[in-house]
């Protein structure tokens, strides 16, 4: 844990988490039968609602994103932007978005309108993102080997370790 | 199960939100408002200090716990799946988006936005198997 707090940044964060809910609520994404009745595309009563959900994020934060890029070399309250650089298409990420895309379609959840969702305290919403944090726990045992700080404390490892 | 209606002012605007929170967290900090990769970050130590991660994460359920106060009908479930679906839902969704580097936010707005090629096909992906889960649980179950 860094010293430095940044409480602006901090502030940002939340806020930006508020007008997430607000905006996954509004978009209709925390109805499960909603997403599904979306992925229906040949059901015969398809709600196309959620396509709209996403190009209204898009059409925000495309231009936006686009003038940022060009104008700023830093964001205002940190010191560099953090924007994934990689353009090669590898097995987990094809692999991964496949079997994301079978879990969205089966619950009618994907992450953030899960976690939304936590305060109805329904029992879908808690059983969704308590296997949903197994999962993402079972992701970083299995990965565990390249990250270099965790591994190097816990103990010197060869490059395969089993178990 | 009658279908749900079609909303597409009430989506756009929902969308625009979450392009704007997209947009405060880049302007701002920096980052990308992924919501699987803050949430597995935040809950598995990674990526640095994280404490701005749970506070967007504070937001999102505080957000949350408000509007079902005002709105709880846009909480309703009413799916026909048996809770073990679910729960193997959250594992696909889990163990999906940590390997695929991301989900509906990351890749589908965040990624799309900047024209990522990586993030074009992981959305193609996972709105394809999207649909195809959908057929195959009306097929196979659920007997409604």
């Amino acid at each position: 844990m860094s010293k430095r707090s940044n409480l602006g940044a901090n502030a940002a964060a939340f806020l930006a988490g508020l007008v997430f809910a607000v905006g996954l609520v509004l978009g209709g994404m925390t109805q499960p039968a909603k997403v599904i009745a979306f992925l229906d595309y040949f059901g015969g009563a398809w709600d196309p609602s959620l396509a709209f959900v996403m190009g209204g994020a898009i059409l925000v934060h495309a231009p936006i994103y686009a003038l940022v890029v060009r104008r700023r070399s830093q964001p205002m309250l940190q010191a560099r932007f953090q924007i994934p650089k990689r353009r090669e298409l590898t097995f987990p990420l094809i692999a991964g978005s496949a079997l994301f895309g079978a879990g969205w379609g089966l619950g009618g959840y994907c992450p953030g309108p899960g976690l939304v969702s936590l305060p109805t305290l329904g029992l879908e919403a808690l059983t969704f993102v308590g296997a949903m944090t197994v999962g993402m726990l079972i992701h970083h045992l299995l990965t565990r080997t390249s990250d270099s700080e965790k591994a190097a404390v816990v103990a010197p490892r060869a490059g395969r370790a089993d178990a | 199960m009658d279908h749900s209606s079609f909303t597409p002012l009430m989506s756009l605007a929902g969308g625009a939100l979450i392009g704007l929170s997209a947009s405060i967290l880049l302007v701002a900090n920096g980052r990308i408002a992924g919501i699987s990769g803050i949430y597995g970050s935040a809950i598995t130590g990674g990526s640095g200090p994280g404490l701005w991660r749970w506070l967007f994460l504070a937001g999102l359920v505080l957000g949350g716990g408000v509007l079902f106060g005002l709105m709880p009908a846009s909480f309703a479930v009413v799916i026909d799946r048996p809770l073990w679906a679910i729960a193997l839902a959250g594992l696909l969704v889990g163990v999906g988006t940590r390997f695929g580097s991301g989900c509906t936010s990351g890749h589908g707005v965040c990624g799309m936005s900047r024209l990522s090629r990586r993030s074009l096909v992981a959305t193609a992906v996972f709105l394809t198997t999207g649909g195809v889960t959908v057929v195959l649980a009306r097929l196979l179950g659920g007997a409604s």
